[in-house]
């Protein structure tokens, strides 16, 4: 029933730690902007805008899609603001895209930002209400137990995450958006590195960037027309469970599951591994890869530290993941999701530069939030579906 | 299009201060007596989608304890805008269009009264440039009434009777929080507030959440007698910017209305979502609303204001006249932004 839609522009800002040049709306014009370009479109041939980001404290404004109106063309258009905790920007596209397949629109501009210099996350993540106990913990001290519980039931090896850390900065020195370029990233840098929440290490840690990711989805009809090659939007899928409740495994949750079942079934994919070119995952703590191959259904039970250790997920391996250095080398949060849509998309349409897989033509975008309950996931292929 | 309708429709009473509960906990029983209303108390819903703010519970992914009131498992294929529960309703519309659900359930909630509302929407401001001076949301609102009013573009008195007749309508509903029988002249000795507004002519702050159920085709026909078909819904965002925009008429609305085929007949009731009097009146005069539509029969926003949640309400107050036979075309509407700077104009027919 539903359309055909398909990804015909994309625009990424230059991720770093602080974009001081610009403001809020600078910056994600200046995404929106080169989506466009590359879409081959204007202004005006966008019928409506969707933006996601993180939490508005982040910045410290409410609703900023209110005061972004004109710096993303939407003034007397539709405009949407998702949030989805962490899994936004994965949301964001999941909901543009979903508005060209409901036949609503034609053309749809999605654009996902965070400016963390412009406030403090871990504080925003922080606040201690009256009714309710403070984990008071940020991201990291939230995840390090989840990690801890899959080193215990997986018998992984310890030095799974260096590898990991390691693997995903090295891809970055091949994607020049990225934030951290770091050329002498090494084993034993990242295992000297200091421990911050154990067992997770500082260079083991995303880091906290500027920078903003915009898309363009188009119907059929318009994405035909396009002289660039087209990414079109295969299955797309999301899940939520709540953040606690008795019988809960929050290592693996059962969203995560059903959430990969479900998006292959609509994708048509029986063997994930095989059938799946490459992978964008969200991975904002390097343990998380092993984590997600096995919460995405890509390997067995407590066998994901494998595909690590093995050299599967390097760039090229069998299963190559996070191309383009992944949320642990650029992470404007409400962004670091549709950052994982959009290179998934560059990937099938063969324009990811020195960090391209060769002939890849079916990828995963993948993005996950909250306290690991939060999934959004889509298949994005070369060709039509 | 794809036959969606509005089934079913449930809402905490409005409240000034809820003393004892926080958001999901004024949340939970609003979705359980949904749920229990349709029987719906096993059965999963294809699609969920909320709308909420953090910075009214002052706490980030606040929306996220909202999931505790859908219950733990199955985790639900569910999404959530940072918006009034309106624009979550046209998210799942949406997600139904491309065949993606047949039924849906959407809420909204918010507990405003932990902070001081005003002030906490200067936040919504420019950062750089307005937010610094803590315009507060009542002076943005009198700004644009005393624009219409040096223009001889409403008077002072018929804001006044805006007020008089939805706190009488209110009467009827057992959720409103300001209702009674006023006089306009009564009123207008009343001290202004922010000049030339005075208490009647603002919405109260309202704690509260309410929910709503969408389903699809012969699934709606199964849930209701007598379904509030959605025969359009759609929504614009103007700029922000006060000095950019024409703050005598709500011209977003205006566009939002004609795309929704608001003027394809005519309207018996509508609802409004309108925060001050005087933007009751530039949207009723927006959406082209005459003599023959009874305007806010729930009492409308101006007597129950429970921001994230106000605009949902509007469709499930509008869909029930539907339902009970009282309306056979109806059309509700949501507002957000400072003076009236995003509209969504749904229209529903039995």
């Amino acid at each position: 029933m539903a359309e055909l839609c398909g990804v015909i522009g994309i625009g990424q800002t230059k991720y770093q730690s602080a974009r001081k040049d610009v403001s809020m709306p600078g910056l994600v014009r200046e995404a929106a902007e080169r989506a466009l370009e590359d879409a081959g479109c204007t202004w005006r041939d966008i019928e409506a805008v969707v933006i996601g980001k993180a939490p508005d404290m982040f910045e410290g404004v409410m609703m900023p899609e209110l005061f972004l109106v004109d710096a993303l063309g939407g003034a007397y258009k539709p405009m949407l603001r998702v949030h989805t905790a962490g899994s936004v920007g994965g949301s964001t596209g999941i909901v543009a895209a979903s508005l060209v397949q409901a036949g609503v629109h034609e053309r749809v501009l999605c654009v996902a930002y965070e400016k963390q210099s412009e406030s403090n996350a871990t504080w925003a993540l922080s606040i201690a209400l009256p009714f309710s106990v403070a984990t008071v913990a940020g991201a990291g001290g939230y995840f390090a137990p989840l990690v801890r519980g899959y080193i215990r039931r997986s018998g992984a090896p310890e030095d799974t995450g260096i590898r990991v850390a390691v693997k995903d900065r090295q891809n970055a020195l091949k994607n020049p958006l990225a934030h951290l370029q770091l050329e002498d990233i090494s084993f034993e840098k990242v295992a000297n590195s200091p421990m911050l929440w154990d067992p997770i290490r500082y260079l083991e840690t995303c880091p906290s960037s500027d920078g903003a990711c915009a898309m363009v989805f188009a119907s059929e009809r318009v994405a035909d027309r396009q002289s660039k090659p087209v990414a079109w939007v295969h299955a797309t899928e999301m899940r939520s469970e709540p953040t606690m409740f008795s019988g809960r495994d929050q290592v693996i949750p059962r969203a995560t599951l059903d959430n990969a079942a479900s998006l292959y079934k609509k994708a048509g994919i029986t063997k994930p591994r095989e059938e799946i070119d490459c992978a964008e995952i969200y991975v904002p703590f390097s343990w998380f890869e092993p984590m997600w191959m096995e919460g995405m259904l890509i390997t067995e039970r407590n066998e994901g530290w494998k595909m690590t250790y093995e050299g599967a997920t390097a760039l090229d391996g069998d299963f190559p993941v996070n191309m383009s250095g992944g949320v642990l080398s650029s992470n404007p949060i409400g962004a670091s999701g549709l950052i994982r849509f959009a290179e998934s998309a560059l990937q099938v349409r063969g324009l990811a530069g020195a960090h391209q897989v060769d002939g890849a033509r079916r990828a995963l975008g993948h993005a996950y939030g909250g306290g690991s309950q939060y999934f959004s996931t889509w298949i994005v292929g070369s060709a039509k579906p | 299009m794809r036959e969606v309708a509005v089934v079913g429709f449930t809402q905490s009473p409005c409240m000034r201060r809820e003393p004892d509960r926080n958001e999901v906990e004024i949340l939970i029983p609003v979705i359980h007596e949904l749920r229990k209303s349709l029987g719906f108390e096993k059965e999963s819903f294809d699609f969920v989608c909320s709308g909420s703010s953090d910075y009214l519970a002052g706490q980030s992914f606040a929306f996220v304890s909202g999931l505790d009131a859908i219950g733990a498992w199955p985790p639900v294929c569910e999404s959530h805008v940072e918006m009034d529960g309106a624009w979550a309703l046209y998210e799942a519309w949406v997600k139904m269009q491309m065949g993606y659900a047949d039924t849906a359930l959407v809420y909204g909630f918010g507990k405003p009264s932990m902070g001081d509302l005003p002030i906490t929407m200067a936040l919504q401001l420019d950062p750089y440039v307005n937010t610094p001076l803590w315009p507060d949301a009542i002076s943005l609102a009198a700004l644009q009434a005393r624009l219409l009013l040096d223009a001889g573009l409403v008077t002072e008195r018929e804001m006044a009777e805006h007020a008089v007749r939805d706190r009488k309508n209110a009467k009827r509903n057992p959720f409103a929080q300001v209702k009674g029988d006023f006089q306009a002249a009564s009123l207008l000795k009343k001290p202004k507030l922010v000049s030339p507004l005075r208490q009647h002519d603002c919405a109260p702050i309202s704690d509260g959440a309410s929910a709503v159920v969408l389903a699809a085709g012969d699934r709606a026909r199964e849930l209701a007698k007598r379904p509030a078909w959605i025969r359009g819904i759609a929504h614009i965002v103007e700029p922000q910017e006060l000095g950019v925009r024409d703050l005598t008429r709500s011209r977003s609305t205006e566009l939002a209305a004609a795309r929704a085929g608001i003027w394809k007949g005519a309207v018996d009731v509508a609802e409004l979502s309108a925060p001050f009097t005087h933007q009751e009146i530039l949207v009723e005069r927006a959406l082209g609303l005459g003599a023959k539509t009874r305007i806010n029969p729930s009492g409308g926003a101006l007597a129950g204001n429970p921001l994230m949640a106000v605009g949902l309400s509007r469709i499930g107050e509008a869909a029930r006249r539907i339902w009970d036979g009282s309306a056979s075309r109806a059309v509700a509407h949501a507002t957000s932004g400072p003076c009236l700077q995003q509209n969504l104009v749904c229209v529903l027919e039995g």
